[in-house]
Parts: structure tokens; sequence; C-alpha cells
């Protein structure tokens, strides 16, 4: 939690990093919900992002914890101080804004040394935090530059610095990569990842960059129309989707109907070979991952195999895959993400081609179904 | 076939085309140079040539031979002077009272929603449909020693005679302000408006009270507008002529007024002329010396 070691005024000893417990959270604009019911308990220390669509509330829900927002109703507390009623600038909490909010008419260092100036620490003290900032966010030499001066991808360090010089209880970050190309999106993933190593402060980022959600966060929760879907590690929703919205939103996916007949799952008339799962009364959907699928050659699917035949539709190459479209014998499609590497004899992956898909029971995920 | 031959790079000389490309920027300079042109023809016409005369009949007597007698008046007759400080201190109190009424109008409307704003900038804006005659009679109906600004406040039994409130510098003042207030508070509403409403909020987050965050991040961002709006405002004070002749009733006289005089007291343009040279390099000064501090202050907050 340290920033450079020094520790009369700071909020938070080192190594405490505090947990953030939302409850009950409402809040409408007219008659739309922004956020509806919503309860989230984060752990000290954690990363958590909000993922969604836009739309989908994730914002309002940090504003309202970084008090930008009054919520109808609810709580939100921090350790154990309940914030919901306190302004903004009592909150102790760092902000990382969208399009980084830095002050234009201040230089990089005096960014970062306007906290520490506003909470009255003596100069020489200031200097000093903020030159182990601009070490911590690896800004050197540019603390003299004005804002103008710098590439977006400082302004995102000296945003983050800004937000953490002051040691707060929490950091919030609102789509803090957005603005940033896919080359500097990913070297800031990992190194907020780093800074969140190396602080242990309880984060809470919002994105709808579903990417950016996996690879940074401890958690994730998923928000659709101002409620949580699922809330969860990245790995767990990806493996274990709640709803079919959710698998939707994390990783690629392809649903098939399945229907049930005495107790088993069906498609097309076949049980399908699952190796969990509960059994939905009615109807049911059966996800599959397209890169889970493989091929299969003819009668070498195993026991633990379910086996889908139909005709390539369309197959694009993407260097390291090969993706196809394949309309099953049903009437069906499904998507297939193939590895690219040599085939099998005899196997064409030419459009109109014939061809089987397998996918193992271990990587069927069967959801409830939808009504009609 | 030029397009295969062009990518035959072995084949090709250096400086390909280097000929041909210089000419087509040269033409393009010559053709930017022609479409400022008309421009620049009527900028000549109409400011720098009556600028040119209205100085060369400054240091021309009635023989026509060079004189710097017009100028010599201005610096002996101490009535010169004082109108000259008169000007400039009636339009520096007016400038700092349309700041002090302005600066929190701006502030307002530009923390209202933009329709909201539209609305009650229409307010600022209507009295300029106004004529600026009938705006200063209306002034003096209310100002005056009968007028309803005195009948209400002896009604009211503030005052027991009538406050002199018309025919001195506060008549002026008053008026005045009235009419440059838009000037100020257009330009700096707009400066407002252009300011991220997110800095605000990263303020506070980091711990700004309401007060600090103004200070410290709206404040000095609003500058470079208020400067424009203070500007603006004060150099259009220092021709005013209707405003001061009326309200000031003869007791405050602005150079405008001593220029009008000056155009039928004398038999030539000349100390009319030289009057006006001396308000322009006076006023040019004034401009220098603002955008002077202005720079001062950008390197103070930078």
């Amino acid at each position: 939690m340290s920033v450079n070691g020094r520790g009369e005024t700071r909020a938070v000893p080192p190594g405490a990093a505090l947990p953030v417990e939302v409850t009950r959270l409402c809040k409408s604009y007219g008659r739309a919900k922004a956020i509806d019911d919503v309860s989230l308990s984060i752990r000290p220390g954690e990363f958590v992002t909000l993922l969604g669509p836009s739309g989908s509330g994730k914002t309002t829900l940090l504003m309202t914890i970084a008090g930008f927002a009054r919520p109808d109703s609810g709580s939100i507390r921090i350790g154990d101080s309940e914030i919901v009623r306190m302004p903004p600038h009592l909150r102790n909490i760092g902000v990382v804004f969208q399009n980084y909010a830095l002050f234009p008419h201040m230089t990089v260092a005096g960014n970062i040394a306007y906290p520490l100036k506003l909470r009255r620490l003596p100069r020489p003290e200031v200097a000093r935090w903020v030159a182990a900032a601009l070490d911590l966010a690896q800004l050197p030499g540019l603390g003299e530059r004005r804002i103008d001066e710098i590439s977006g991808g400082q302004r995102q360090r000296v945003a983050l610095a800004r937000a953490l010089v002051f040691e707060p209880r929490i950091l919030l970050m609102d789509e803090p990569l957005s603005a940033l190309d896919k080359h500097l999106r990913e070297e800031m993933q990992i190194e907020i990842r780093r800074l969140h190593r190396q602080l242990g402060t309880t984060t809470i980022a919002v994105t709808h960059d579903q990417r950016e959600a996996i690879t940074m966060s401890d958690r994730v929760a998923i928000l659709h129309q101002g409620r949580i879907m699922q809330f969860d590690t990245p790995r767990a929703i990806y493996e274990r989707p709640a709803s079919r919205f959710v698998a939707e939103f994390i990783g690629e996916s392809c649903f098939l109907p399945v229907e049930v007949s005495m107790g088993k799952p069906c498609y097309g008339g076949r049980p399908l070979k699952l190796a969990t799962g509960p059994i939905v009364g009615g109807r049911g959907l059966l996800l599959l991952r397209p890169e889970r699928l493989c091929l299969v050659g003819d009668g070498d699917a195993g026991a633990e195999v379910n086996c889908f035949h139909g005709r390539i539709a369309q197959a694009v190459f993407q260097g390291e895959s090969v993706l196809l479209t394949v309309t099953l014998d049903s009437g069906d499609r499904l998507r297939a993400r193939l590895p690219n590497r040599r085939l099998a004899n005899g196997v064409c992956l030419d459009e109109g081609a014939a061809i089987s898909l397998g996918l193992h029971a271990e990587d069927a995920i069967l959801l409830p179904g939808e009504a009609p | 076939m030029t397009l295969a031959a062009g990518f035959e790079a072995a084949a090709a000389p250096p400086g390909l085309n280097a000929a041909g490309l210089a000419a087509d920027e040269r033409a393009e300079r010559r053709m930017l140079l022609l479409l400022c042109s008309p421009g620049m023809l009527i900028a000549l016409v109409i400011l720098f040539l009556p600028i040119g005369w209205l100085f060369w009949f400054s240091v021309i007597d009635q023989a026509g031979s060079f004189t710097t007698e017009n100028y010599a008046r201005i610096w002996r007759e101490g009535a010169y002077v004082a109108i000259f400080l008169t000007t400039f201190e009636v339009s520096l109190l007016v400038t700092a009272v349309c700041v002090l009424l302005g600066y929190p109008l701006a502030y307002c409307l530009s923390q209202l929603s933009a329709r909201a704003a539209g609305v009650l900038l229409l307010g600022v804006v209507v009295p300029f449909w106004t004529s600026l005659l009938v705006r200063t009679y209306a002034w003096l109906v209310l100002l005056q020693r009968k007028g309803l600004v005195n009948d209400l406040l002896i009604g009211l039994g503030v005052l027991d005679r009538p406050a002199m409130l018309s025919y001195n510098t506060l008549g002026v003042t008053i008026g005045m302000t009235h009419i440059m207030l838009p000037f100020l508070v257009l330009p700096l509403y707009v400066s407002m408006r252009a300011i991220d409403p997110t800095l605000m909020k990263a303020a506070a987050s980091l711990g700004g009270r309401p007060a600090a965050v103004f200070r410290d991040v709206f404040f000095p961002l609003s500058l470079p507008g208020l400067v424009a709006g203070l500007v603006l405002t004060f150099i259009l004070c220092l021709g005013f002529y209707i405003t001061p002749a009326i309200l000031g009733g003869g007791r405050v006289q602005f150079i405008a007024q001593r220029i009008y005089a000056s155009v039928n007291l004398f038999p030539t343009w000349g100390p009319a002329s030289a009057l006006g040279v001396v308000l322009l390099v006076l006023t040019i000064t004034v401009l220098l010396l603002a955008q002077a501090l202005l720079k001062r202050w950008r390197r103070r907050f930078g």
C-alpha cells in the first residue's frame, strides 16, 4: 500500500486494503432504473471489474461509489465507514476518469502534487511523494512537462499516479483504457495489474471490453439493465456462465436448442453427453464455445464426445486459426474455431464440404432456456 | 504504362518527379495568396488607409506644412490630460463593475443546462437590439432628480431628499455598465462552457472542497475568457460618446466628446485627429500590457 514508505498522515496503514460493501443500491433516472437493487461484496485488495454493455448501469454504479451520483436508496461501506451520504471530497477515493481529467493548466508534477497540497503536506514532503509517484508510474523526467506535451499512454500513467499518490482508501477507474490504441491498451492492462499487485489497493474498474476485464480482474461483475447477472472470477464466468446473456458477453459463443425428454437433455432427438449440468424442465440451451469444437473423423468420436454433422457455409482464414461457419443437418448454425495446423488426410475445409464436429462432454454447458 | 514503370524502383532515377511536385507546391501557394487578397485589400482600404490618413491630418497645419503643434497642445493644456484621465478612470471603473456583476452571472449560466442557459442568455443579449440612445435616455428617466429611483427611495423613506444619481460619474458608470455587460458576459460564458466538468469532479475526488475546486481549477481555466471580455469591454468603453454625454450632463467628459468639440472648434481636422491618434496609441498600449500580463499568468500557472 505504501507509495514511498513514509507514514504519518496516511489514511490506510500499509498492507491494510479495505473491503467494499454495496448493499441494495437503487438509482432511477425518471422511470429508467439505472441501478436496480445491486449488492456487491468486494474483498480487501481485490481488483473487481464491472462489465456490461452501454446503458447497463456500470458507470452509474461507479459514480455513486465515487460520490458524483446520489442513489435513491442503499448503502455503500468502505471498511467500517458508511459513505453513501458523504460528499465526494471527503471520501478519500482515487478516481481515474475516462478522459483522465488532467488539469491542463498544471504540469505533470503539478497534477500529481495537487491532492497532496489539498492535504496541506509540507512542501519538501510533497516533492518527495511526487517523485516517488512519478517513479512508480514509470514517468521518469516528465514532471515539468505540460499535459498537452505528453502522449496518451503517459497521460494514463499521470492519471493513475495522481489517483494513487494520496493513498486513497480505494481506487476507481472509469473505462481507463478506452482512449488508447490496441497496442498501448494491452501494455497498460499489464501495467495496471502490476501497480495493483504492488500497492494492493482495492480497485473497482468499469469497462465494456471483455478482454480488458478478463486480463485485469480478480473477479468480474456482469451488469445488464442495472442488475448484476453474475459476479465471479473470469474463469468461472467463462466456463460456467449463469445465463445466455453472460455467455454471449464473455467469449465467443453458439447456442443450440435443447429439449428435455424423460429427464435427459436431447438435441435433435439424440441425447447429449454432459459431464454435469442441471436437468432443467422443458427446454434449455446448449452453449458451445467455437474454440472447444474439434474435427471428428468417421467413427473416431469417443464415448464422451457429442457429434454434430453439417456442411461448411463459410471458412475464414484468421492466421492462427480458421473460423468455420457450419450449417448443421438440422438447419442450426454453428461456429467453430480450428487451430491452423496441418489437417488429417482427406479432410477438406472448403466451403460446401461435409464436416463432423465434436464437443467433449466436459465442454458442453447447459443453460436454462428462454421463454420462446 | 507510366504506372508500371514507377514500380520498377531500381530503374527510376532519384528525385523522381521532384521538379513537378515543387511546381505544384508553388502553384498552391500562389493560389492561397490569391484567395486571401480580397480580404487583405479590404483591410487595407477600410483599416490602414483611414488610420494613415488620420495620422497625416494630425501632423500638418492649415498651410499644409509639418507641425507637432496639435500634439504639443494636448500635452500643454491640463484640460486634455484631465479628460484622458477621466476616460481611463471611468472605463476602468465600468470594466471592474462589469467583472463583479458579469463573472457570477456567466458562472451561473455556465452551470445551467444548455437550454436554460440559452433562454437566460437571450435576456443578456436582448438589450443589444434596443438603440443605445434609447437605453441611455431610459436610464436618465430612472436616475434623474425626480426620476423613478429617487421617487421610490423617498417614498419608502430611505432618503429624505433626492440623491444625485445622474449628471455625475455614478450615473455614467451605471449606464455604461448596463450597456457593456454583454460584451463581458458572452466571451466569458463561452470560455466557461468549454471547461470540462469532469475536471471539477476530478478535483473533488482528490479532496478539494467546492471552494478549493473553484479557486484551483475553474477560476484559472476561466481566465483567458475573462481577460478577453475585460479587454473588449475596456476598449469599447474608451470610445464611448452618447452615454457619458447624456448621463454625465457635461460634468463627465470623455475623449470622444472632446474630439467632437475639437472638430467644431478648430478650422482644421488636425487637433481632433491628434486626439484620435493619442487614444489609439494608448489603447494599443493597454492591449499589449494585457497580453504581457496574460503571458506571465500563464507561466505562473503552467
